[in-house]
């Protein structure tokens, strides 16, 4: 058997490669009684003393590497920042590696490393080591980054600790970023104002944890978008999570085009929310805390977490239904 | 402006649909569009529906109708050295033996494209390369098709090529009709219509006596549909009606329609679980066979393995549903597809796999 684009998709068939492949064969996978690598978290933790490092890894292979609101070094810092975010850690400190093909415009590059500076400084986080090779062997440029943060120990927040009654929150509207890279690919001719979403979360986050908000669980709703998210968390707590459709905050244009095109804003990529469950005493709090920052604005209780029934449901206008979790990359429809 | 997905409009169409449903025996609607099906099954319409109503999916899902043999063929070419070019949902169709996409992992050059004229722009940039466009799709697709060979017709391009696999859509739901499938109405599928208009569907009500009303993809257009297929059967009567009036025009899209008549001809074509349908596909004319690729390569003869089990035919042709069927969410999943109608997003074993009840 070999490997297909549907394994790089999120969603199931990544899920079995992860486990069956890599996870069945490596047998040393946490340090010290830490988050490890069988937990499958957004990052792991090395407890060292009274604090824990966090500590996480991405690799960034976007096609095109520019696209509205954003580009691949954005997304590259973005995407780690928010992976230690998301655990309740303060991000440390990047590595930043680049895979450059043979060719490459120099332009390019400038511009994208221009971006994780501005990027890197918005997050306000050191790129500290890294490393660049240049390769006949790819097309675009690929970047890798590995991120620490610190967190007081025993204090990271995990997303497979979501408790009965916790409020489900998402930070603003979704469907954002995974849209504007398929619009943004040849062959759609579409006007749209439809820009990615990606931003580094830290400080939204930040903020709701100063304030003393319970957060029982954590996750950045990227590939597989917000059903992917959800399945997850409830698979791992070990609950079930009902949301409300008209509670979901999706933006008109993205629901059009992806009524046109027949895709479910719930499966496509996010790259600068967060969802949450959270102690349903300090929802509306942490819902009023979230929407005074910018990145926050459009955030939303979206339902809550039940032990009525396993996995995720949703209830419609109409009835009710069951929300699975995304095979593979959204795609648009032919009839 | 109206809310169409105002919840008490829609409690009152559902209460409508039930006060009806008291005044007939039984009802069986088909649709023929898989994002009505999708509809359907993502507000959990069926759920709603009085026991007397049955709504089943027929064939509209594009994917879901092309033959084994058109995949193996595709498969055939890339064997052959021809650049693939395909949407997105043909790429994980299973043929007799491999996917597209599994003959991509062996190194065969095919490419996932988001419409015929990305194709097209490869071709011309890779002049070396012999370029072939798997074109699917009912009446909604084929102008978009006809229109690139209409540009490139007198162009300067000798390396690309469709695989032709457009179909028609009124006359399968003939010969549903004809061959004696028991089926009260129809909802006509609502992107079709807004190419063809109501004009093919007038004939098939006045002979086959049944309901037929072309809708929209919100639910109030689903439970829209049914009262006012409802009010037609309780009055006796069998008549087109458009209730997609906010894109569906009588006419429908005149110039869509001149597209396909300058590059097509209707051709009878075996559909996937049925036999030939009379004029169920289109043919290139003449002008564009330069473009077929049935003229410019020998295709071997290549003989269908349906996977033992499989009732993708009973699905396709309204007769089962997926529940009905035992390899459904056991053997046969999204992840490991045993027929068509589980790969493509507008398949209906997909959507009901999707959207399964708790």
């Amino acid at each position: 058997m070999k490997i297909t684009r549907m394994h790089g998709a999120g969603g199931k068939v990544m899920q079995e490669l992860i486990k069956d492949v890599i996870l069945k064969n490596l047998e040393i996978t946490s340090v010290n009684g830490g988050i490890g690598l069988e937990s499958l978290d957004d990052s792991a933790t090395i407890p060292i003393g009274d604090k824990e490092i966090v500590f996480t890894v991405d690799g960034h292979t976007v096609k095109p590497i520019f696209f509205p609101g954003g580009d691949i070094g954005r997304l590259a810092v973005s995407g780690t920042v928010n992976d230690l975010a998301v655990m309740g850690a303060k991000p440390l400190a990047l590595s930043l590696s680049l895979i450059i093909p043979e060719g490459f415009n120099l332009e390019d590059l400038e511009k994208i490393v221009k971006s994780i500076n501005e990027t890197s400084k918005e997050a306000e986080v050191a790129i500290i080591t890294g490393d660049t090779k240049v390769s006949d062997g790819v097309d675009d440029i690929i970047i890798s980054t590995a991120g620490i943060g610190i967190v007081d120990r025993g204090k990271a927040i995990r997303d497979c600790n979501v408790q009965e009654g916790d409020a489900i929150i998402v930070s603003g509207n979704i469907g954002e970023h995974g849209l504007a890279i398929l619009l943004s690919r040849e062959g759609f001719d579409f006007e749209t104002n439809i820009k990615s979403d990606v931003a580094p979360i830290n400080k939204l986050i930040e903020r709701v944890l100063e304030e003393g908000i319970q957060i029982n669980a954590m996750k950045d709703p990227t590939r597989g978008g917000l059903a992917d998210a959800l399945n997850e968390m409830a698979e791992k707590s070990n609950i079930g999570i009902t949301i409300f459709e008209d509670k979901i905050p999706i933006s008109d244009e993205v629901q059009s085009i992806c009524d046109i095109l027949g895709l479910d804003p719930l499966t496509i990529a996010n790259e600068g929310k967060v969802v949450m469950a959270v102690k349903k005493e300090d929802a509306e709090r942490c819902l009023e805390i979230l929407r005074e920052h910018p990145l926050g604005k459009n955030a939303e209780i979206i339902g809550y977490a039940t032990k009525e029934h396993k996995g995720v449901i949703i209830e419609t206008i109409v009835g009710r239904r069951i929300v699975d979790m995304p095979i593979g990359d959204p795609i648009p429809r032919v009839c | 402006m109206i809310n169409i997905n105002d919840r008490a409009l829609i409690k009152k169409a559902i209460d409508k649909i039930n006060k009806l449903a008291e005044k007939i025996d039984k009802l069986k609607i088909m649709h023929v569009c898989g994002s009505h099906e999708h509809t359907i099954c993502k507000y959990g319409i069926r759920d709603v529906l009085p026991e007397n109503i049955t709504v089943v999916p027929g064939p509209g899902c594009p994917v879901c109708v092309t033959t084994q043999k058109e995949i193996d063929t595709a498969i055939y070419l890339a064997d052959n050295g021809y650049v693939i070019t395909t949407l997105g949902d043909m790429y994980r169709v299973p043929g007799s033996e491999k996917s597209l996409m599994e003959k991509q992992s062996e190194g065969c050059d095919v490419r996932i494209v988001y419409s015929i004229s990305e194709a097209v722009k490869m071709a011309k940039k890779e002049r070396d390369k012999k370029f072939v466009f798997v074109a699917i799709g009912f009446e909604t697709t084929a102008p978009t098709t006809g229109a690139e060979l209409i540009s490139l017709k007198n162009k300067d391009v000798n390396n690309f090529f469709i695989l032709n696999c457009h179909r028609q859509t009124p006359p399968v739901m003939e010969f549903l009709l004809n061959e004696g499938v028991y089926l009260d109405a129809f909802i006509c599928p609502g992107h079709v219509s807004t190419i063809t208009g109501l004009k093919p569907y007038y004939g098939l009500c006045e002979k086959y006596k049944a309901p037929m009303v072309v809708a929209g993809f919100e639910p109030i257009d689903v439970l829209m549909a049914i009262i006012m297929i409802l009010k037609q059967v309780i009055s006796g009567e069998a008549k087109v009606e458009n209730e997609y009036i906010r894109a569906v025009k009588p006419e429908g899209n005149v110039l869509a329609q001149k597209i396909i008549n300058e590059v097509f001809e209707s051709i009878d074509v075996p559909w996937r679980g049925f036999p030939v349908v009379k004029n169920g596909g289109f043919g290139l004319r003449e002008k564009y066979k330069k473009f077929d690729i049935y003229e410019h390569e020998d295709i071997p003869e290549i003989k269908e393995k349906i996977p033992k089990g499989c009732i993708c035919d009973k699905i396709l042709r309204g007769e089962k549903l997926p529940t009905d069927c035992p390899l459904f969410g056991t053997v046969c999943t999204p992840l490991n597809p045993v027929g068509s109608c589980m790969v493509s997003d507008e398949g209906t074993c997909r959507i009901f796999y999707k959207y399964r009840r708790i």
